[in-house]
Parts: C-alpha cells; sequence; structure tokens
C-alpha cells in the first residue's frame, strides 16, 4: 500500500477531499445511471406484459350466459 | 461482413445477442473497474509533482476517453441512419447520448477539481475545457432535439444532422492542448506511443478505461433493449418474447 495508515489514505497529505469528492460523484452518478436504466426497462417489460395479458383476455371469446326460459306474449290473433 | 452487418440491423436478432452479452460485460466491467481504481487510489504511488491528488486521473481519463468515443461512435451510427436508414443506428444514438452527458459532466467535474490544487483554479476558459463543455451542449442538444420532434423517422433525421455537425467538436478537442498554450497537461495516455507514465500508475488506469468501456457497452445493451421494447411493441416477437418470460 502507498500510505502508511488507514488515516493517511483518507487524508492523503490534504488531496484527500479532491480525491473522495470526485470518487464520490463518480460512483453515485455511475450507479445511479445503470440502476436507473435497468428500473426503466423492468417498467417498460411490465408494461408490455400487462398490455399483452390484457389483449389476450380481451381477445377470448366470452363465455355465454347461462340459459334462461322467458315466457314470451305471442298473440293468437 | 455484409451479412453481419445486415443482421446488426435486425433488432430481434440483436435483442438476443445483447441479452446473452450482458451478464459478461457487467462481471468483467465492475471487475476491472473496481481493481483499476483501488490500485490507483490504494497501491500507485505517489506523483512526484501534483501528490495524491493525480489519483482522480483513475476516474477523470476513462470518463473523457468515454465522453468523446461515444460521441464517435453516435457520428458513425448518424451517417449508418441517414444513408441506410438502419433503425438500429437510430434506436444506438438515442440509447447512448444520456450517457455520453453524464461522462461528459464527469470529466468536467473530476478535472475541474483536480484544478484547484494542481492549477489553483476550479476553471479555466482555455481551448480544452471549453471544447469539452461545448461536447457536453451538444449531448444536451441531441437529447433535446429528439424529445422536441414526435414522429420518429424525423427526429432520427434531425439527431442525425447535429450529430455529424457537433462531431468537428473532437479533433479539437483531441489536439487542443497541441494547438493551443492550455493549463491542461498533454494526453497521458496515447495507443501509438509508449507510456509516459510509470508502469505502477499506467497499468490501473489501462484497466479503469477497460472497465469503463465494458460498463459502457453493458449500459447501451440495456437501454437499447429498452428503446426496442418501446418501438417495437407491436410486433410479434416481442409478443412472443414478452410473454414467454424472456428479459
Amino acid at each position: 500500500m502507498a500510505f502508511d495508515s488507514f488515516s493517511a489514505f483518507l487524508v492523503m497529505e490534504g488531496h484527500g477531499p479532491y480525491v473522495w469528492v470526485c470518487y464520490g460523484v463518480f460512483v453515485l452518478l455511475l450507479a445511479g445511471m445503470m440502476f436507473w436504466s435497468f428500473r426503466t426497462h423492468q417498467d417498460i417489460y411490465q408494461i408490455c406484459k400487462r398490455g399483452y395479458e390484457q389483449q389476450s383476455k380481451v381477445g377470448q371469446p366470452k363465455p355465454k350466459a347461462p340459459a334462461t326460459f322467458t315466457r314470451v306474449e305471442v298473440s293468437q290473433d | 461482413m455484409w451479412q453481419f452487418f445486415h443482421k446488426l440491423g435486425s433488432p430481434k436478432w440483436f435483442y438476443g445477442i445483447a441479452t446473452r452479452f450482458m451478464p459478461w460485460l457487467l462481471a468483467s466491467g465492475l471487475l476491472l473497474l473496481v481493481a483499476g481504481i483501488v490500485w490507483g487510489l490504494a497501491f500507485a504511488p505517489k506523483d512526484y509533482l501534483q501528490g495524491n491528488s493525480y489519483r482522480i486521473i483513475f476516474i477523470h481519463v476513462p470518463a473523457a476517453f468515454l465522453a468523446q468515443s461515444i460521441y464517435i461512435m453516435m457520428a458513425f451510427s448518424a451517417v449508418v441512419t441517414l444513408v441506410w436508414r438502419m433503425k438500429l443506428a437510430d434506436v444506438f444514438v438515442k440509447a447512448v447520448a444520456p450517457v455520453g452527458l453524464v461522462f461528459t459532466f464527469l470529466s468536467l467535474f473530476t478535472g475541474a477539481v483536480w484544478g484547484k490544487p494542481t492549477w489553483g483554479t476550479w476553471w479555466v476558459w482555455d481551448a480544452r475545457l471549453t471544447s469539452m463543455l461545448i461536447l457536453l451542449f451538444l449531448y444536451g442538444g441531441v437529447i433535446a432535439l429528439d424529445r422536441a420532434i414526435n414522429d420518429e423517422k424525423s427526429a432520427a433525421r434531425a439527431v442525425a444532422v447535429l450529430v455529424l455537425v457537433g462531431v468537428v467538436n473532437i479533433p479539437i478537442i483531441k489536439y487542443s492542448v497541441d494547438w493551443w498554450n492550455t493549463l491542461h497537461q498533454p494526453a497521458t495516455f496515447k495507443l501509438t506511443e509508449k507510456p509516459s507514465m510509470a508502469m505502477e500508475m499506467w497499468v490501473p488506469l489501462v484497466l479503469a478505461i477497460l472497465g469503463l468501456y465494458l460498463l459502457f457497452g453493458w449500459l447501451a445493451c440495456l437501454r437499447m433493449k429498452t428503446e426496442i421494447l418501446i418501438r417495437e411493441q407491436r410486433t410479434r416477437w416481442v409478443r412472443d418474447l414478452v410473454l414467454a418470460g424472456g428479459k
């Protein structure tokens, strides 16, 4: 290791804040972009899936209503 | 070659091949990037002139490389869009422009923070920094133009023209440190020449660059797949794929 101790590694002879801010923003933006892209893909995939499943249900023939007996008045004239 | 080119034009073929490659791209990219960063931060020796602030190089240079490479790839795709009207080329441009924007911002931000202990200032209006700022605006312009035009084909053509106009900025970025007097140091890393830095610094830098390129490959595949799902959702192959549970 290039440093004598962990605290020396963090401080980096006064350059620590500059270095760590850069690495923090880099990791935050890269991880954020990866997570957001993954999440968007999952969301779009689920929207497509729900749409196709609804279409499948609508496309299926509706089950017939059970048979009923209705008295029909028919004129004998 | 031409067969591959034709296959590449098929969203269905690309979707399948991207799904197969993505886990490898993610695993190898993360491994190389983490290895490069840990090596560079903790094990690489201190720079005799800049001290420890130079350790920012292990993210600054990879981000700047990607920022320019993505724009060059977008320019090639723009030519393909205009000449061959290949759908995937436009999908690529739309999918990676925000990634290019983020990497350009990262290279500017890390450069500015590195500039304070090294030059004594966050920012100077010199050629390298200004041309990188223009690249950031170009990425923003590409994204805004694409969102402003509703018709997909018109948007693809307009974006392709803007990308091609903006590509003139890339050689300006690259040669700005040679053409003009600037605070920015000359290129640290050249593919054609022997490295100007110590091997203990050069190897982690190469690892970080390769790792970030692989992660970009993963991001590009994922974002292109999302765009393909949106555009091709009415096609039978997407319907079959999604209903079969294929990702």
